[in-house]
């Protein structure tokens, strides 16, 4: 029953997806959109157990005062401090929670983000180096790209923008739709597994 | 009574042209200020509108004479609609020049309609075009998913002949996967140096594919690290993905007869956000210091803020997701990848079931099929062969 059930609910909610896309019935449509919206509702629900882990997780440090426990103190007291103030106050304009979120939580967010051009030119010095026949084509091809997104590059050779569209156009973008076509085919080969109830092992057993 | 007689007359024949333009068009149109400064468009259609669900109809005609190529030499069309039963035409929309379509929605199947069309050139107005009585319909299939309808029961077929013939005992030849025959690898080094093993599930929420096809591989992950007693880490993204990867971890552990080693804490939610989420699992990376990191399912801008965190803390680190803009990262950054495709035979791959190997033999012969399909539109188009028949096959439909 601990699989069945599963896998009976997948079978039927697949396959009226499928039919859903063929059949243009409305009552059949409006089905198919209810489940979709099902999913969020039960997402919603599944918060609980989100904040239920995360306090769990935390408070266990807090209490043994374990490894950076001031850390873990401070993540519990945030979630606290902008769930109950947006509960009391809301989150518009001029409400506790959103002066934290534009002054705390979306610098630190967008601090987090930033570190990704450093990241990119470490990642690249490393794949850049040409110590093999293809690294030294990824090199060569990325210096023809980056150079032609740049005004430098136009100024250097005034043709270099078309080789970079070239490149992009063609050969980037065939590999990239081999590996799209592949991924769709292994997503649809799945999702008929799944459906079937041959694919169980995501319900932890099987 | 020279005066009662003329009212008559004149009462009489106002009489006689309301009834011939009763009898004539069903209804009239509101605040009908009908002038001939303008030329009418011509030959008003409507039908119902294919491949819906009903509650639709289309309306097509020819544009009005002095509507030329130039978009502003009229105002548009007025469009007018009446039930049957109506006595007057309702005002419904003002399309603009230069457009000979148009579909009303919200229509009761069980009513028929009678639609008139103007042109407007403000002041004026050209007299009305009247269509004919059409009702909207359910049509019970959408004729232009013909061609997806097709390849699904084709890829379908071929899946179920395979796992068919898998089942009778037939061996299948799969290819070697080197990212995930380097998973009990990666576990061994993880056990041998007593550090943790780090599995990231992707950033999406249950409803994508390469979620569920990471938490296939969270299960495998998680029997290697019960039968070693390594330590797991899962830290995710969205609660629904916490209780599936909770009950994937703990499953596994049941399944390799270790269900004392599983901690809840093994799978734990650490953060809503994209980038909260980076910085708690990065310091995950660099504090708890995993010897193994596992990225399998869908990522984002995140990919390689986590899997370069990982390189620097000197972990073996293995990858996988259908995102193509995010591979040339994981690439750079990590020892294996698993691309596109792979991340959803991982599944298969490792369980080695003939059932779940089937499925991926019948995905191998639809690409075959693609691949000749895609050589066939290329010689058809360079040759102008066949009339467009592959255009139409796989661009219009």
């Amino acid at each position: 029953m601990r699989t069945q059930l599963p896998v009976a609910i997948a079978f039927l909610s697949g396959f009226i997806m499928v039919i859903a896309f063929f059949v243009p019935e409305s009552n059949l449509e409006n089905f198919s959109q209810n489940l979709l919206t099902f999913v969020t509702i039960v997402g919603g629900f599944t918060l609980l157990l989100g904040i239920v882990s995360i306090l769990r997780a935390n408070i266990q440090v807090v209490k043994k005062r374990g490894k950076e426990w001031g850390f873990k103190l401070l993540l519990i007291l945030t979630l606290l401090i902008m769930s109950i103030s947006s509960f009391i106050w809301g989150t518009h304009e001029g409400t506790v929670y959103h002066w934290m979120f534009q002054n705390m939580q979306a610098p630190m967010m967008s601090t987090m983000f930033s570190l990704l051009a450093f990241f990119i030119a470490s990642a690249a010095y490393r794949a850049f180096r040409a110590r093999t026949k293809e690294a030294t084509i990824l090199l060569i091809t990325s210096v023809i790209v980056m150079l032609g997104r740049i005004p430098l590059g136009q100024f250097l050779w005034s043709r270099l923008p078309e080789y970079t569209d070239w490149i992009m156009a063609y050969p980037n973008l065939a590999v990239q739709r081999g590996i799209i076509i592949g991924a769709a085919l292994g997503a649809a080969a799945m999702s008929l597994r799944i459906i079937l109830g041959i694919e169980r092992t995501y319900m932890g057993r099987g | 009574m020279f005066q009662i007689l003329k009212l008559l007359q004149v009462a009489s024949l106002s009489l006689f042209l309301c009834i011939c333009i009763a009898y004539s068009h069903p209804a009239q149109a509101e605040n009908d200020t009908l002038t001939a400064e303008i030329a009418s468009p011509v030959d008003l259609a409507v039908k119902d509108t294919p491949d819906d669900g009903g509650g639709s109809l289309t309306l097509s005609w020819k544009p009005s004479p002095d509507d030329k190529e130039k978009i502003g030499d009229i105002d548009g069309y007025e469009i007018f609609r009446a039930s049957r039963g109506d006595t007057t035409l309702k005002l419904i929309t003002l399309v603009p020049d230069n457009t000979t379509s148009f579909t009303d929605t919200g229509l009761d199947n069980k009513e028929e309609y009678i639609y008139a069309i103007r042109a407007k050139n403000t002041p004026f107005y050209s007299p009305l075009d009247y269509s004919n009585f059409a009702r909207p319909k359910i049509n019970w299939f959408r004729t232009n998913r013909t061609n997806m309808l097709v390849l699904l029961l084709i890829f379908s077929a071929s899946v179920l002949l395979y796992i068919r013939s898998a089942k009778g005992g037939k061996s299948l030849f799969i290819r070697k996967l080197a990212g995930l025959e380097a998973v009990e690898e990666a576990v061994g080094r993880a056990t041998e140096m007593g550090k943790p093993v780090l599995f990231i599930p992707g950033i999406s929420e249950l409803d994508e594919i390469q979620t569920i096809a990471g938490l296939s591989i969270l299960g495998r992950v998680a029997r290697i690290t019960a039968q070693y007693e390594t330590p797991l880490v899962v830290p995710v993204l969205y609660p629904m993905a916490l209780a599936a990867a909770g009950e994937v971890v703990k499953g596994a552990y049941l399944d390799s007869g270790k269900p004392d080693s599983f901690k809840p804490d093994m799978v734990r939610y650490v953060a809503g956000e994209q980038f909260a989420y980076v910085a708690a699992v990065n310091g995950i990376m660099l504090r708890e210091k995993p010897a193994a990191n596992v990225y399998m399912g869908a990522f984002y801008a995140e990919s390689l803020l986590l899997a370069e965190t990982g390189f620097a803390a000197g972990a073996i680190q293995i990858a996988g997701t259908a995102n193509p803009e995010q591979l040339p990262f994981f690439i750079a950054a990590c020892d294996y990848t698993l691309m596109g495709e792979e991340l959803y035979a991982a599944s298969a791959y490792l369980s080695k079931e003939p059932l779940m190997l089937g499925s991926l033999k019948g995905q191998d012969l639809i690409k075959i099929l693609l691949v000749g399909c895609i050589i066939l539109g290329v010689i058809f188009e360079v040759f102008q062969i066949g009339n467009g028949f592959f255009t139409k096959l796989f661009l219009e439909q």
